[in-house]
């Protein structure tokens, strides 16, 4: 996979930022949904879109695609705007979130919105989907590269226990087509995971069922794709790529807090938001200027 | 008198009819359907052999994925698998599949419309000694509540393995139900079988009421019919192995013909196969029913005669629902 150039990275700044925005807009008009962990998961969604897939927007069944496997489904609105803004479907589309008769399901669904691999909701099921999906391939093609799984995970869903069970099958079957990327954002509904229900060390849990662990910034381009290039490389067992993200990441009254987890902004507060986010383009302009 | 046309087991009525479990035909149809089409693959937790599962396994060990004791994941792994082409199939005990992964059936394959299915084994309280966590005697009822879950109990291996084997040629989620002790060989393979398709294995001019039964209970209500007819009572006998799609004109044609139903299975009352047939006849033919299964109960340890005996559903439970039915 290619290196970022600077004039790459500058193109991706601006582009999470217009899905961080469409992203506010949509939660708006919604009136309910998931808040932060979209917004803590834009950079590493536009990286994919616009930067790591092999896909095409234009042709759904390709098989040669990569998967992206989105196992904890309510931060959709980030998926259904990086799929918007990278040609899967009109951007004004993303108004109709959550509204009846919409393709845009307040949890995803593959048969309403083609171009979603899998339908998810309930937490915990993704990663046993991409294993399935990396042995079919495996069984069809050999072991070949032609493509590869992406699972995207929340850090709360990792209390879920077919979590592991997914985990353990991954390592000893040396899945390396699998690579899962989990937002680590550090909270769940009713509080910080380390509270809830401790997580750390997550590089020892992965480490000790055989997986490839690397641990990044989640809004560091250049250190995500450098972690997606070093998974690609390891040929002997699943990679999983720890992503410590800010939750709510460039709404500042949302950032880090777990109340923003499962709620929506009303009108001020998304005008504030769209109004932090615009001037926050501003900065990244002027730091590339 | 028994339907020609359904091909019966001509020893059918001896008393050393032949006896398999019902499972064993789970293996030879998965074989079947696997020698055929080659994106057909099995997934079994930790219960390969008891699940007949091995059968397919030892002849194709590259398309077997052991799941380890994850009925969970086993349900999402096939879902992803269904997604790049394959055709699952998934083993475990009733009890824990779709017992214990019941949301992951519904989410990652009904929900997604993935081409998966689910084989519960050991399920009804026939199970016997290991009583009752092990006796699956609700399946039926979580599974045919689920949209585009097809749901299909035989009543012998025979028909068990047209069974798995028809469902790998239909693009769909199927739910299929297996006994694990010893049942009668009712059918043979010349019986006709098609999935949403009851047959009427007994028939009779002038009958007084219709047995809908399914599973291994079919023998014991075949066996009913039989000792009734000698005491001057007819009953027709349906074999209804497929609970969703309900073949409802064949429900429907047996009760208006008898007037009176008796439905059998080896599940709770609520919620199962007796149920279906009830939300079809009181929409179409309200007639008086009377609902042979597990009352509102868990099992126990015991042998499968004084189990089916003791929870009502043995020759002498069954012959006392017709004879109620009747009085009604």
């Amino acid at each position: 996979m290619a290196n970022l150039l600077d004039e790459k990275v500058k193109f991706l700044e601006e582009k999470a930022n217009d899905i961080r925005r469409s992203i506010v807009e949509m939660l708006l008009e919604a009136g309910s949904g998931h808040s932060a962990g979209p917004l803590g998961m834009a950079d590493i969604f536009t990286l994919l879109y616009f930067h790591v897939l092999k896909h095409d927007p234009k042709n759904l069944g390709w098989p040669e695609r990569d998967r992206v496997i989105l196992s904890n489904g309510h931060i959709c609105p980030v998926l259904y705007a990086a799929m918007a803004h990278s040609g899967y479907f009109p951007v004004e589309e993303l108004k109709t979130l959550r509204k009846f008769g919409s393709r845009l399901q307040g949890h995803p669904h593959r048969e309403w919105l083609p171009g979603i691999e899998t339908s998810s909701g309930p937490l915990g099921s993704g990663l046993s989907q991409a294993v399935g999906m990396a042995i079919g391939n495996r069984m069809n093609d050999g072991q070949s590269d032609d493509k590869w799984f992406y699972c995207l995970m929340g850090d709360g869903e990792l209390d879920c226990g077919q979590v592991w069970e997914a985990v353990m099958m991954a390592g000893r079957d040396k899945l390396h087509n699998i690579i899962g990327i989990i937002d680590r954002n550090n909270i769940q509904i009713d509080g910080f995971t380390e509270d809830i229900m401790p997580l750390d060390s997550l590089r020892d849990k992965f480490e000790s069922f055989n997986w490839h662990v690397l641990e990044v910034d989640g809004h560091n381009f250049e250190s995500v794709n450098d972690a997606i290039g070093q998974a690609q490389a390891m040929f002997s067992k699943p990679s999983v790529i720890i992503a410590h993200t800010i939750p709510g990441k460039g709404v500042e009254f949302m950032e880090r807090k777990f109340e923003w987890h499962g709620k929506s902004p009303n009108a001020n507060e998304a005008k504030e938001a769209l109004n932090q986010l615009r001037t926050l383009g501003g900065k990244i302009k002027s730091e590339h200027e | 008198m028994l339907n020609q046309n359904q091909k019966l087991n001509p020893k059918l009525l001896d008393k050393d009819v032949e006896q398999v479990p019902i499972r064993f035909g789970y293996g030879e149809g998965l074989l079947k359907a696997g020698e055929e089409n080659e994106n057909v693959v099995a997934l079994c937790a930790d219960l390969t052999d008891s699940t007949k599962t091995s059968t397919f396994s030892k002849k194709f060990p590259e398309r077997f994925v052991e799941m380890g004791i994850g009925e969970q994941s086993m349900a999402s792994v096939a879902s992803g698998m269904a997604a790049m082409g394959k055709v699952p199939f998934i083993a475990s005990y009733a009890m824990f599949s779709p017992g214990r992964n019941w949301e992951q059936i519904r989410t990652t394959i009904c929900y997604n419309n993935s081409n998966v299915k689910v084989a519960g084994a050991h399920a009804g309280i026939s199970v016997g000694p290991d009583g009752g966590t092990h006796q699956a005697i609700e399946d039926i009822a979580i599974t045919r509540v689920i949209p585009r879950m097809n749901v299909v109990v035989p009543c012998d291996s025979v028909e068990a393995k047209k069974a798995t084997y028809a469902s790998s040629k239909i693009e769909e989620p199927f739910y299929l139900r297996f006994a694990r002790e010893p049942t009668p060989i009712v059918t043979t393979e010349e019986s006709p079988f098609e999935v949403g398709k009851a047959n009427l294995l007994r028939d009779a001019k002038n009958p007084q009421v219709a047995i809908i039964a399914c599973g291994p209970s079919v023998y014991n209500s075949l066996m009913v019919a039989e000792e009734l007819s000698r005491e001057g009572i007819e009953c027709l006998v349906l074999n209804n192995h497929t609970i969703k799609p309900m073949d409802e004109t064949s429900v429907i044609d047996v009760a208006r013909r008898a007037g009176r139903v008796v439905t059998v299975e080896e599940h709770q009352v609520k919620g199962g196969m007796g149920s279906a047939v009830a939300e079809v006849l009181v929409k179409n033919y309200p007639v008086f029913m009377e609902f042979v299964g597990v009352e509102d109960k868990f099992g126990q340890s015991g042998t499968q005669e004084e189990l089916v005996e003791h929870y009502g559903m043995g020759i002498s439970g069954i012959k006392e629902a017709v004879k109620r039915v009747i009085n009604k």
